[in-house]
């Protein structure tokens, strides 16, 4: 039982590092290797479409990223590889969207509705103190004279 | 006023519905994706040819509405819009080209001799390059190139009678195929 384990915990830990990237797949120099994980797990796969093409075990994928490291290793920038790629699957490759007029919703919105919804709970927690501390206007003579009437019935 | 704030979250939850309600009656599956290339020009390519025959590139598509259609093989929906790109080619006289998608020549031959070829020409693209440079991200795709080279349609995943009528007829229609 013991033994068992240890082996998952072994095949957990080495679920942690494993990519899907193949040793044939990557590229000599490390740096540049680098660069291109980079890229890499920040574009999507198109087959699953939750995965970046670094994780993906999508056929896809795996030409995606040899294309991907000819690029860098023929001198693209990073923007220029990644582009490389938008220009042929579009934004949605992008698994963090671009700031740009479109998405400005997208970016901005949750924001934004915190706030309202900050300004709302602000305004209404003031109102309710303000109710609390009003307090009424001390008694005229023709109401305490009515209380005192009452007070004495009461007795 | 308050009465008015009361039914805020009536209609909030109206508008929400509505929305859900659209977006399911539409149709629309939104796994598939939206070409980035519409309305731009062909990716260039000049592919090997099938069979003997000589290669595919994207001079011989222009000065025509056509459709290119990447399939393969391996490839089971490709299967099922077989009939349908015959019935293009045969009666509505589109040009269809064929891409096989890393295929072997020999399986592209055995995938014809059984369904029937529609293709006037097919390139062979056994890297699965080309069909990167379109965006492909899944066989069978059909793109509509029009006169001048550029993209103007393309159709994800097999092509059923249904999507014929209502979407590449009247496209093919509106662009003046023959």
């Amino acid at each position: 039982m013991k033994r068992f384990g240890l082996l998952l915990l072994m095949l957990m830990a080495l679920g942690g590092v494993a990519h899907a990237v193949e040793p044939a797949e990557r590229l000599a120099d490390p740096a540049l290797e680098a660069r291109a994980r980079a890229i890499g797990s920040e574009l999507r796969c198109l087959v699953c479409q939750n995965e970046s093409i670094e994780d993906s075990n999508a056929d896809l994928a795996h030409d995606l990223r040899v294309l991907l490291r000819q690029r860098i290793a023929a001198g693209d920038s990073d923007q220029q590889a990644i582009d490389f790629i938008v220009q042929r699957y579009g934004q949605f490759v992008l698994l963090k969207p671009r700031l740009e007029p479109a998405t400005y919703a997208l970016w901005f919105g949750p924001p934004a509705v915190l706030v309202l919804a900050m300004i709302a709970i602000a305004l209404n927690l003031r109102r309710r103190r303000d109710q609390a501390e009003a307090r009424p206007a001390p008694l005229d003579d023709a109401e305490r004279q009515r209380l005192a009437k009452l007070l004495s019935e009461e007795s | 006023m308050k009465r008015a704030l009361y039914l805020l979250p009536a209609i909030l939850f109206l508008l929400l519905a509505g929305y859900f309600a659209l977006a399911l009656r539409s149709g629309r599956d939104p796994s598939l994706l939206p070409s980035a290339l519409i309305d731009k020009p062909a990716p260039d390519f000049a592919l090997a040819g099938f069979d003997g025959a000589p290669g595919l590139s994207l001079t011989a598509l222009k000065g025509q509405v056509a459709l290119v259609n990447f399939f393969a093989s391996w490839c089971v929906p490709c299967r099922a819009e077989q009939p349908l790109l015959m019935r293009l080619a045969d009666q509505e006289h589109v040009p269809v080209y064929g891409i096989a998608y890393k295929d072997k020549p020999a399986d592209t031959k055995h995938f014809l001799d059984q369904l029937g070829d529609p293709y006037r020409q097919i390139g062979l693209d056994e890297s699965g390059r080309t069909a990167i440079d379109f965006g492909v991200y899944g066989v069978p795709e059909t793109y509509l190139i029009d006169k001048s080279g550029h993209i103007r349609f393309r159709f994800v995943g097999p092509i059923t009678a249904e999507a014929l009528e209502r979407e590449l007829l009247p496209r093919l229609k509106q662009l003046g195929a023959s």
